[in-house]
């Protein structure tokens, strides 16, 4: 069996009152100020860099780490830094109970794993999910468990679509191997 | 469970069943880039895959509608780069002469009902109004779109908007979509497609279908379809797209992730103040606004039925001395029309410059610009802070437009 499942460290974005931030914007994530920057290796200093309380996550963030945000994250404009800073630090998986519509499509193109979870919102509330547990997520059975406190919960897993491109590493790469012609 | 426009579009084009909220990979008719976005897929198709044949030169197209014919050394550039490619590949280019490219793949045929279409150009849904799913994409999805002619689609949910009586001329199609623009905002049909319904829906002509379908983009949609034609819209339809014309319909089971109606009996010609589309107010609250320039064209109102009531007005009368009233046709065939029909004349001897067909207004570089402190009513579907330039622009119809030109200030043209 291949191995489809993703494993790691969690970071939860909270605010104050200890809920899940919602609505994070492009801007929020990787601020318009910074657009000019084309190479990869250097978006990633600018990670939740304009995200009061998460400005030092850059330096917090190891490879592999698994991100946990409110709903509607990475609303806002197409830009793909938004995206590539966070492959930029290496970071494993964000969940989220749902993302920016052109967010999504964008790190799906880039290869980059976004997971739907409708109960995050309950999970992090009743303190099943919390900073620095280490999680496992099954990418195509949506079966995740929580390791440091042995509890099980359940993510959309990825569509077909999503893990061929997945696979591939980009829609680039799953552009070489593909040259079906499906138009009718 | 029975299934919306825009489910049986998809599923035809995947060979699975589909529901909202899947994603799947969806066959595609056509593919096009334009002069804007077109470059960027040149470069990334010669970096990413070199020489690889595309998946099917004879349903990939370049349209070049935005700085037609070029007025910028960079556009001159970028389109000569996609010439070259398409020489190379074998694909047929739309030339700076053709008009605004989704306009050009309907009269075409190349848009048909019940086909997929992308392109880089974020009003290709526009062609719902043909019942086509046409949509707009970045330069990295249409690339791969080239070399594999498909793409991924995360099915979207289905809005339906039943539209409740009649209007009367002088409201016309654009003050339809304005005040349903109105009503919804940019909430309510977000990332969805709608299917407009009722009599007056049904018997909207095609460019009033355009127009309307046009305008989903502003109201946040995915795509619009107007899916019931009367006999004679249906027989206008088949004649354009000249072909055997059969859009798909809706299931009556299907499942709408809301219902909504909207009455519009008896409405006033509408305008939309700066600096938002859905900052829709009748035209008697915004009449005696001065007014510098006036712009009648766009994919939203640049067909001949538009320019045709355009001229009706100026007929036999000027527009205001200081006034400039600029007029861009959408395509070539409707230059042709206009040139025919006579319009171009009463539009030429009422004091319009006609410039030759495009997008213009939406680009840097290209008439329909405004200076700061200029004030503009355009028939236009975008009037964002600093879209158009550094001026205001207020969006109406074509013989709002066309009579507040005449003014020297925004009025309703039966107060001429
Ligand atoms: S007229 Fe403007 S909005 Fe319409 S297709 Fe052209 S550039 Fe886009």
């Amino acid at each position: 069996m291949e191995e489809t499942a993703l494993s790691g460290k969690t970071w939860v974005l909270l605010n104050q009152e200890g809920k899940l931030i919602e609505d994070i914007d492009t801007d929020q994530i990787y601020h318009n100020s910074f657009l000019h920057i084309t190479e990869i290796q250097q978006m990633g200093q600018y990670a939740l860099g304009n995200l009061e309380g998460w400005k030092d996550f850059p330096q917090k963030a190891r490879p592999g780490d698994i991100l946990i945000t409110g709903r509607n994250f990475g609303a806002g404009s197409s830009r793909q830094q938004a995206v590539d800073c966070f492959i930029s630090l290496k970071v494993g998986l964000i969940l989220a109970p749902s993302f920016g519509a052109i967010y999504f499509r964008n790190a799906v193109n880039s290869g980059f794993p976004v997971l739907k979870c409708p109960e995050l919102d309950e999970l992090v509330a009743q303190r099943i999910l919390e900073t620095e547990n280490e999680i496992k997520v099954d990418l195509r059975s949506g079966k995740g468990i929580n390791v440091s406190k042995d509890r099980p919960f359940d993510v959309e897993p990825m569509s077909a679509v999503q893990y061929d491109i997945f696979k591939a590493g980009s829609l680039f790469m799953y552009g070489k191997k593909t040259s079906r012609d499906n138009g009718k | 469970m029975g299934q919306t426009v825009i489910e049986k579009i998809i599923q035809n084009h995947t060979g699975e069943e589909v529901k909202p909220g899947q994603i799947v990979w969806m066959g595609l008719d056509i593919r096009s880039a334009r002069d804007f976005g077109g470059p960027n897929v040149v470069k990334n198709y010669e970096r990413e895959f070199g020489d690889a044949p595309l998946a099917d030169k004879e349903k990939t197209f370049f349209t070049f509608d935005l700085c037609v014919p070029a007025c910028s050394l960079k556009y001159a550039d970028n389109q000569q780069v996609c010439r070259e490619f398409a020489k190379k590949k074998g694909i047929k280019v739309f030339d700076v002469d053709s008009g605004i490219g989704s306009h050009v793949l309907v009269e075409e045929s190349l848009a048909k009902a019940g086909s997929t279409v992308v392109g880089t150009d974020s009003h290709l849904n526009i062609l719902g109004a043909v019942g086509c799913f046409g949509q707009g994409m970045g330069d990295v999805d249409i690339t791969v779109a080239f070399k594999t002619g498909q793409t991924w689609f995360e099915v979207p949910e289905t809005l339906k908007v039943v539209i409740k009586g009649h209007f009367d001329f002088p409201a016309s199609a654009k003050d339809l979509t304005l005040y349903i623009l109105k009503k919804l905002g940019t909430h309510k049909a977000a990332l969805k497609a709608v299917e407009f319904y009722g009599e007056t829906a049904q018997s909207l002509s095609l460019s009033g279908r355009i127009t309307l379908c046009s305008m989903v983009t502003e109201m946040a949609g995915i795509i619009g379809f107007v899916p019931e034609f009367s006999d004679l819209s249906r027989e206008e339809a088949a004649k354009l797209s000249g072909s055997k014309f059969s859009p798909l319909q809706a299931d009556e089971d299907s499942a709408y992730s809301e219902e909504l109606e909207i009455d519009i009996s008896g409405i006033p010609p509408q305008v939309a103040a700066p600096y938002s589309p859905d900052n829709v107010q009748d035209v008697s609250d915004l009449k005696g606004t001065r007014i510098d320039t006036g712009f009648i064209g766009s994919c939203t109102n640049g067909r001949t039925e538009d320019l045709a009531l355009a001229a009706q007005i100026l007929k036999g009368r000027k527009i205001k001395e200081g006034v400039t009233l600029k007029v861009v046709p959408a395509t070539k065939r409707v230059y042709e029309e206009i040139l025919e029909k006579g319009i171009l004349e009463d539009l030429f001897r009422g004091g319009a410059i006609i410039s030759s067909p495009g997008c213009s207004g939406c680009a840097e570089g290209h008439i329909g610009l405004t200076g700061k402190g200029e004030v503009q009513i355009s028939t236009g579907n975008r009037n964002f802070a600093g879209k158009q330039g550094k001026g205001e622009t207020y969006l109406a119809s074509p013989a709002v437009v066309a009579a507040s030109c005449l003014a020297g200030q925004i009025i309703s043209p039966e107060e001429l």
